[in-house]
């Protein structure tokens, strides 16, 4: 069943849609969709890294992720730069230096498109095992860290008042960035793997009254996104990434209906 | 007076500067189990800042906090819950700690607000949220209580009845309490110790010694000290159980 490189997209995008659900939820309540961007921006020279030295893809940028995150904690300890303007020139400058040492890998044929929007054509079984794997890991990270996440996310000085230790949560939830992100590449693309953390909780909150329901409806939007765009890329040739991103696209704009509907409701 | 194993928190000549700037300095307090103490001191005194090291929220202070329990419950002075963040009174009342639905229902009606369990946290008055903080922080059975500014925005009858409860809660708990207020009446007939700041303390004691200080009178006004000595005659009969009033 695995020989079908369809069938392996979609199982891989399903893997990675129960994941995003979730660590997505967190991304709009915590306000981090810049972070996540600075982040996926950086895993080119996670790629181009592991490409070098031969090294598997998801580990590589996993690694590189997770030092820039490190990075990005450090310079906002020791500069006085605004948070935006930090991550912008962590973003753009991790992008730049990975499409410069691209550029000197000359005997190593890139797909560049590929790399910056997805291919499905590209997930191995091999991928398989990592998204699956990687992704029950992280989901069991993120419940044991739920309760003091979640109230730091609500209010840090209650958190940390009441012994949660959220800068604990903190630390390790940006580690789990970096992980569904080093998971999600080959599928999502590395430009637009934060649209799929975002819009699906975004549309999730559209239609939802308390926040379990809100992630429940971030995992069925995004499963929606992948199955639809998947198969929308099969049937009009287009990349995997773009097409996912904007059936959860379509996706949030029919849950504004609902909030039209509510607020007409309530006039 | 004071034995260790009562003390839940102490302060030691403690102090907190941010952008090189003391908030508060050279603050030293204890907390007891079952007592009362209350921080009282115009805005930007550092009372806030007092109670915020007081729970270890700030970790470079200056001298010494030393905090002999972890069950803490705090109401903090502000909390905002962005519209991103769908959360009903239900939601929030297990933020820190998984409780039976008994207990919510308990604590929530305790402070008036069993109707609003399925509220959005959002849609509420700055006085319902209030009277949610407080629940929440009490229903976890506390040892500890921070309450800053517990009953702001509440109306007036509200605020004497939870006042009348924090008081009832510090019994039945035998729980310590931390109390922030700017209402001097009502503050002053719960505590059994008041410390006053003014970024530093001014002053400290029983309400009534308090009262008659004079940096205390130059801080608040000689109005401020009346309202005190006011307490002090109230506090000259007890009600019985059959509602006869009984001289001291």
């Amino acid at each position: 069943m695995f020989d079908d490189f369809f069938i392996r997209a979609l199982i891989a995008g399903i893997g990675v849609a129960l994941v995003t659900g979730p660590l997505g939820c967190f991304v709009v309540w915590r306000r981090l969709s810049y972070f996540g961007d600075t982040l996926s921006h950086s895993a080119l020279l996670g790629v181009t890294i592991a490409y070098s030295f031969e090294l598997n893809i998801a580990v590589s940028v996993f690694l590189i992720s997770s030092i820039i995150a490190l990075f990005l904690i450090q310079l906002q300890k020791k500069t006085n730069l605004p948070g935006d303007a930090l991550l912008g020139l962590l973003a753009h400058s991790s992008l730049a230096v990975g499409l410069v040492v691209i550029g000197f890998l000359t005997f190593i044929r890139f797909d560049i498109m590929g790399l910056l929007f997805g291919d499905i054509l590209a997930v191995t079984v091999k991928d398989l095992t990592i998204i699956w794997f990687g992704g029950a890991l992280i989901l069991l990270v993120l419940k044991l860290i739920w309760k003091p996440l979640f109230a730091s996310t609500v209010n840090y000085e209650l958190a940390e008042a009441e012994g949660l230790n959220p800068d604990r949560a903190k630390a390790i939830f940006t580690i789990l960035m970096a992980a569904i992100i080093a998971i999600s590449i080959k599928m999502v693309g590395l430009l637009l793997i934060t649209g799929m953390l975002i819009i699906p909780a975004a549309m999730a909150r559209n239609i939802s009254d308390n926040p379990k329901k809100m992630v429940l409806f971030a995992i069925i939007g995004g499963l929606l996104s992948v199955i639809i765009g998947l198969f929308s890329s099969l049937e009009f040739n287009t990349a995997s990434g773009p097409s996912i991103i904007t059936a959860s696209l379509i996706l949030f704009i029919l849950s504004l209906l609902k909030i039209k509907q509510s607020i007409q409701l309530k006039n | 007076m004071s034995s260790e194993k009562n003390t839940l928190v102490k302060l030691e000549n403690a102090g907190y500067s941010q952008n090189n700037k003391w908030l508060v300095r050279g603050v030293s307090l204890e907390v007891e189990k079952g007592k009362i103490v209350t921080l009282i001191g115009p805005n930007g005194s550092g009372k806030s800042t007092t109670a915020k090291i007081a729970l270890g929220i700030y970790k470079k202070i200056e001298g010494k906090v030393e905090k002999y329990t972890k069950k803490v419950g705090y109401v903090p002075q502000k909390v905002s819950i962005d519209w991103t963040l769908p959360l009903r009174v239900n939601d929030f009342m297990v933020l820190t700690e998984n409780l039976k639905d008994d207990a919510i229902n308990e604590a929530l009606s305790l402070t008036g607000v069993e109707h609003l369990k399925n509220k959005n946290l959002g849609n509420l008055s700055g006085g319902e949220f209030q009277r949610v903080l407080l629940a929440r922080a009490i229903s976890k059975k506390p040892e500890l209580l921070v309450l800053d500014e517990p009953v702001q925005g509440v109306d007036f009858t509200g605020e004497i009845a939870l006042y009348e409860l924090i008081k009832k809660i510090s019994d039945e708990l035998n729980c310590g309490i931390l109390l922030i207020s700017h209402d001097l009446h009502t503050v002053m007939s719960a505590t059994d110790h008041v410390v006053c700041l003014n970024g530093h303390v001014c002053c400290s004691g029983s309400p009534i010694d308090v009262a008659k200080n004079n940096e205390y009178k130059a801080l608040f006004g000689e109005q401020a000290s009346q309202i005190l000595s006011v307490y002090e005659h109230r506090h000259d009969h007890v009600h019985s159980n059959e509602g006869e009033i009984k001289k001291n």
